[in-house]
């Protein structure tokens, strides 16, 4: 199936103003895994038909990772440029399926001038199921199916948005099993504050092969998750444990759009 | 008479002696830069009712709580029979609300036997989970030396106290067995009945005077202790920030300097006056940094839940928050030393502005802890007193990366890219180049 991914500035220049816009980000746009996450949000979005747009090329990094290792002057720079795109379009309502984009559009651009609404895609596509825009197949492939749920730190702790991914998790009928750390006391993935980008300081292990013995003792087959870095840190944690029976690990929308 | 006086001494000198400390704590807090909270009145004096004075933190972990909500109780309730010892320490009288309340004085004195019993028990279990169950939370090597036996002291003298209660009790009610019907001393009268008058007086004496000896000290004592909690959770719950937790502080300085190179807005910084970005000691801190550090009781409860410390990393939020009130009174110490051997401008007296010592955070904070945090908050959540051991962790990153232009080898290239081509990856391919891929 074609998917259409308008870009906001083509449609602006026809004059139309898309309902939202979708903010991509660095993973979503970059990493060949996190892209998959990527389209399968776009494909729920066509197949309801919201209307919505992406940057495209003007959309840059939020400044999240910049301001974190403690790069200031490089945040304001990206966050500012961001804000002066988004205020020129006149945007409203940003829908992200990257929670550290999210919170950093959310919380931290208002007081560089940038007001907007901020959701992230799975408190969206919660709304969408809950409205009934979203239909899910019932008792489809994942009916009884162990699935387990990791919040990530941005999405959950950090924004307290615990209850929207676990009312999808339900509605795909799976059998959601909780990790012994979960909601505010959910164990870190490892990769937040510019984690990813460097490596571990000295230590005894890992924070994704934490993560991922929590998973394995948990029994499930699949992980939902709801970030990109999340994802990506999760799956090596679990490949790297010789133990690990394939488990998946999948955003929420990679999980929705199979049900469609 | 004799005794009114020495008691009089004793008062004036040990509370003249803890206001003394409690003027130095409280400049070494002022030391920070000013720093107000966002949060309205009302958020301010719920986060004191829920989280200080309702403890409401402390029960995601029921057993220490509930054992901490006895010494907690019985603390404030004490507070009744403190007052009565400090009036009759003064004028010479004897339990003079007595007379005045009657049988509620008999009830207020048993309530308190009942919750310093429970008091006792608390402190004996808190003993056995710090010295015989080894508590991994109490085995961290922040809490060798000073803070493991600060922990132990407090609760000796936990224990000191309520004997001396006990015994000023039992030898009160052997002595007047009519009037003074206080059940739980009662049942320790048989251990004292066979003791004359003159013994039973002067056993009460000594649980009279031991009482008000450990209180003395014990004032005086907090000022030097972890335990100055019993204070500072209130007035650090007062000023906690409620601000979105994902939204750090913001830089305006910097902020209003990429306007300008933006063209968004005029420059009106001072070009010639380039300030430290950041944080490498108190003098740079907020001055609610460094009354968190002085709130912070070492419990532990963020360190347990640091992913960075679970997976055997350096960083340890409780240590970053010790260190901080460890610098903060060595350099209070040092000014209060007048040395010109700490002035930055030999020619100036010491002061807060021209203090040097050769000595920063960073001198007890290394750069391996900071890199190791992943902004996961998990500390923040944990503390029971809303300290945030995260904000300075920011600081000292900001201080490291923005004035001294160091920083961990690896983040060279994320900063690269996200300067050249505002992506936190360098790749050949174009931001949007997945849509052509979906569109096929």
């Amino acid at each position: 199936m074609s998917i259409q991914v308008p870009i906001y500035s083509t449609l602006y220049n026809e004059g139309i103003s898309p309902e939202i816009l979708f903010w991509v980000g660095c993973a979503g746009s970059f990493d060949t895994r996190a892209q998959r996450v990527t389209k399968a949000f776009c494909t729920i979005l066509n197949k309801i038909g919201v209307s919505f747009a992406v940057l495209g090329e003007e959309e840059k990094c939020t400044g999240d990772p910049a301001r974190r290792a403690g790069n200031e002057f490089l945040f304001q720079m990206l966050a500012l440029q961001n804000i002066q795109t988004l205020n020129q379009y006149g945007i409203k309502k940003i829908v992200t399926a990257c929670p550290h984009c999210f919170n950093t559009l959310k919380n931290e651009y208002p007081e560089l001038g940038g007001n907007y609404e901020v959701v992230h895609h799975t408190s969206f596509l919660n709304g969408l199921i809950s409205d009934g825009k979203l239909k899910l197949k019932g008792g489809g492939s994942f009916l009884g199916k162990k699935i387990t749920y990791h919040d990530s730190c941005y999405l959950g702790r950090i924004n307290g948005i615990y209850e929207a991914p676990r009312e999808i998790l339900e509605a795909l009928d799976a059998d959601l099993v909780e990790l012994k750390r979960c909601k505010s006391n959910g164990l870190c993935c490892g990769a937040g504050g510019a984690q990813m980008w460097k490596e571990d300081e000295p230590g005894s292990g890992r924070i994704n092969q934490a993560r991922a013995t929590d998973i394995i003792n948990s029994g499930a087959e699949i992980v939902a998750a709801n970030c990109p870095f999340c994802i990506t840190m999760l799956q090596d944690g679990l490949t790297s444990d010789s133990s690990e029976k394939n488990i998946m690990v999948l955003d929420l929308s990679e999980l929705i759009v199979q049900q469609l | 008479m004799h005794e009114q006086i020495i008691f009089s001494i004793f008062c004036i000198l040990s509370f003249g002696f803890a206001a003394k400390r409690f003027f130095a704590i409280s400049r070494n807090i002022n030391l920070g830069v000013d720093w107000a909270p966002n949060s309205t009145p009302l958020e301010k004096w719920k986060n004191v009712v829920f989280i200080a004075f309702g403890q409401k933190k402390m029960f995601t972990k029921w057993l220490p709580a509930t054992l901490h909500l006895f010494i907690y109780v019985a603390f404030i309730f004490t507070q009744i029979e403190l007052i009565e010892i400090l009036v009759d320490g003064i004028s010479g009288s004897h339990r003079v609300f007595l007379p005045v309340l009657g049988s509620f004085y008999l009830f207020i004195i048993n309530f308190i036997e009942v919750l310093s019993l429970l008091a006792l028990i608390g402190t004996f279990i808190f003993l056995a989970r710090r010295n015989l169950l080894k508590i991994p939370r109490f085995q961290s090597v922040e809490l060798k030396g000073w803070p493991a036996l600060d922990a132990l002291i407090i609760l000796l003298a936990e224990i000191v106290l309520v004997s001396f209660i006990f015994i000023m009790n039992t030898a009160d009610v052997a002595l007047h067995q009519e009037s003074y019907q206080f059940f739980l001393s009662g049942f320790l009268v048989p251990l004292v009945q066979d003791f004359d008058t003159n013994t039973l007086h002067l056993l009460e004496r000594v649980g009279w005077w031991g009482h008000i000896i450990v209180v003395f000290g014990f004032i005086i004592y907090l000022s030097y202790s972890k335990h100055l909690h019993i204070i500072f959770a209130f007035i650090n719950t007062y000023y906690a920030n409620t601000q979105p937790r994902g939204k750090i502080e913001n830089m305006p300085a910097i902020m209003d300097e990429v306007k300008s190179l933006l063209g968004i807005a005029e420059s009106n910084s001072d070009t010639n006056q380039l300030p430290d970005f950041g944080s490498n000691d108190v003098f740079n801190l907020s001055w609610k940094n460094i009354l968190d550090a002085y709130t912070c009781t070492e419990c532990g409860r963020c360190t347990e839940v640091c992913p960075a410390n679970l997976t055997g990393k350096k960083l340890s939020p409780r240590k970053i928050m010790m260190d901080i009130r460890d610098r903060a009174d060595e350099v209070g110490k040092k000014l209060d030393s007048g040395d010109v051997a700490f002035c930055q401008d030999k020619n100036l007296p010491l002061s807060p502005a021209n203090f040097s010592d050769g000595l920063s955070l960073f001198s007890q904070i290394s750069t391996e802890e900071i890199h190791a945090c992943t902004t996961c908050n998990a500390c923040v959540e944990a503390c029971p007193v809303l300290i945030n051991p995260l904000e300075p962790i920011i600081k000292m990153r900001r201080y490291e990366i923005l004035t001294l232009s160091s920083g961990p080898a690896d983040w060279v290239p994320l900063f690269n890219s996200l300067e050249n081509n505002q992506a936190a990856w360098s790749l050949s391919t174009e931001r949007s180049a997945w849509i052509a891929d979906v569109n096929d």
